[in-house]
């Protein structure tokens, strides 16, 4: 499993109100909500995102509220993977509960520029950046991560354990 | 080495005699809860995948409150999912309007939560049962419906940071004072993935509304969970009230703790959140000129009775400055009707405030109180984010309900000092 893609770079903090604003969380329908996504922090993000592309946080990405549709909607506009020096933890729980690869990388999150272009290899964790020839090695998950992840969700991985059981 | 009260807690749940920092466990779940918003999310994750019936219809809590009465139509849809789901499963902590109230206000005073328990909620501040002395934290959608399907829930376990607490809290202070100068020293990612564990003898001196306060703040500064020691302030809360008999946990004297901090709370003074993070504080009184449009009293975080007696205490006989929009919202419909009977209500109109029944509402930029661009609030919530209250362009100071009534009648962000 691996993403290729543009790189779309944010600061550290970014919250889950700038990922997806509570005013929009009338409706839980994924495609609707991912036309807001990142509005208050990057409006140009979903007119510029495509299938495969990468974002590259600082330091708590994803920090504030427990809201699913953050990590969900970046899911959706297609990115394939975030980069960051650390996740808050309910995003990064989140992200693995929906089968979202997210990898934490402090050097390749600093040194990796906006529009760069990344390869990410999941199965690895090694982060290429075919812009600088650069590459990066993340931390793997466990094993119990790996196979929620592989199995494209904590409920399909719950699923697969009760038939198996 | 001993284990930490948080530790305790998640080791007896996982069926362990002893559990270790960063170990995996699958834990017993007493509470699984969501909210109007993160409800039809794992509703619909938990009818994909399959499942038809929840694990326990007594230990799930579905409580509509950010966006109720339904703020517009499609609200009212979201709404209609967690009410059809709860009435097909036949969930008893179902609470709509007319009997809800803000989650984490509702579920404590309604004894859905007690000691010892080990909970999650699809909401950030679930963290804040740990006051009581609950393991308590918020997750997302997914864990809430997996929660709901199997009474477990998987988790690394924390490390801890240690908050020793000596001294009294001066009287213009509370526990929003606190945490916000904990989350000032430690930063927004002070304590990622971690405990707060609060103790010492200054603990005593701390009302059950304090600590709900301190620990419903933890996640600003990133932690898993914030969790105080059960002591006679706790127990006398819990009788008569918590629907399940108390279970009290103490941390092993032995056990051991990523880093110690000592803070006595003599030398708290009224604290203020500058925009854009919950980690910006200053004294208040170190805030000169700063113009307010908006003053919000009320949420998860400081939408309870010491909240209200705060705001009635700094607001009666007076009048809220000219230009101010002063939005108070108390936490649950029992908090409301005792605004209601001890003559706070009267007071807060009087002095020019509005009063709504309980909700989220402005916290989150949801509705019942948001900003225009340029304008500027001071609001006894949690977050101070960029567009957190409404515009991308307005501001929310963060503070207790003493400084936003003091300020409410200034104009201008000011601390309370006192009559």
């Amino acid at each position: 499993m691996n993403t290729r893609g543009k790189v779309f770079k944010y600061p550290d903090n970014v919250d889950t109100d700038v990922i997806i604003p509570a005013r929009f969380l009338n409706t839980p329908d994924a495609k609707e909500l991912a036309l807001h996504c990142m509005e208050d922090i990057d409006p140009e993000f979903v007119k510029k995102v495509q299938t495969g592309d990468v974002i590259v946080g600082g330091w708590n990405f994803g920090c504030g509220s427990s809201r699913e549709h953050a990590p969900l909607v970046i899911k959706t506009c297609g990115i394939g993977c975030v980069i960051a020096k650390s996740f808050a933890r309910i995003f990064y729980r989140n992200s693995i509960n929906i089968g979202f690869p997210i990898l934490e990388c402090a050097e390749a999150a600093e040194e990796i520029d906006a529009d760069d272009e990344v390869e990410v290899n999941f199965n690895t964790g090694v982060i290429t950046n075919l812009t600088t020839g650069k590459t990066y090695k993340a931390q793997p998950f466990p094993p119990f991560i790996q196979n929620i992840i592989k199995s494209g969700g904590l409920l399909k991985s719950l699923r697969e354990s009760e038939n198996n059981g | 080495m001993g284990m930490t009260m948080t530790q305790k807690i998640l080791a007896a749940h996982a069926g362990l005699d002893k559990v270790a920092d960063g170990q995996l466990i699958a834990a017993k779940l007493d509470i699984v809860l969501g909210n109007d918003i993160t409800t039809p999310v794992a509703v619909n994750e938990f009818k994909k995948a399959g499942f038809d019936k929840v694990f326990d219809q007594d230990r799930v809590a579905i409580v509509l409150d950010h966006f109720v009465p339904n703020k517009d139509i499609k609200a009212a849809e979201q709404s209609k999912i967690c009410r059809e789901f709860a009435g097909s499963h036949c969930i008893s902590h179902f609470y709509d309007v007319g009997k809800m109230g803000i989650e984490h206000v509702l579920l404590p005073e309604q004894g859905i939560v007690t000691a010892g328990d080990c909970i999650i909620g699809a909401d950030s501040h679930t963290c804040t049962y740990g006051a009581l002395g609950a393991f308590s934290t918020g997750v997302g959608s997914t864990d809430m419906a997996a929660g709901m399907a199997t009474g477990k829930a998987w988790f690394k376990v924390p490390s801890a940071i240690k908050f020793n607490l000596t001294g009294k809290l001066p009287p213009n202070c509370s526990g929003k004072d606190v945490i916000l100068t904990i989350i000032g020293s430690i930063g927004v990612d002070g304590a990622l993935y971690k405990s707060m564990e609060f103790t010492g003898d200054g603990v005593h001196g701390l009302s059950m509304d304090d600590r709900l306060c301190i620990c419903n703040m933890a996640i600003e500064a990133g932690a898993k969970n914030g969790i105080f020691p059960v002591d006679d302030v706790t127990m006398g809360y819990l009788n008569g009230r918590s629907e399940r008999t108390p279970v009290v946990f103490e941390a092993d004297t032995d056990a051991e703790y990523e880093r110690i901090i000592d803070i006595d709370l003599a030398t708290i003074v009224p604290t203020v959140a500058c925009p854009h993070l919950p980690e910006n504080t200053c004294p208040a009184s170190e805030l000169h000129d700063i113009e307010i449009d908006q003053v919000v009293i009320g949420s998860c975080t400081n939408g309870r009775i010491e909240d209200m007696e705060a705001a009635y205490n700094i607001l009666r006989g007076k009048e809220v400055a000219a230009g101010i929009r002063c939005i108070i919202i108390p936490g649950t419909m029992q908090i409301l009707r005792e605004c209601v009977e001890r003559g706070w209500y009267t007071a807060f109109i009087d002095a020019g405030a509005v009063v709504s029944t309980p909700t989220c509402g402005p916290c989150l930029g949801g509705y019942m109180g948001i900003l225009a661009a340029g304008e500027r609030c001071l609001a006894t919530t949690n977050r101070n984010f960029v567009g957190r209250m409404g515009h991308v362009a307005s501001e929310v100071y963060l503070a207790s309900p003493h400084t936003a009534a003091a300020s409410a009648l200034a104009g201008y962000i000011t601390e309370y000092k006192g009559v």
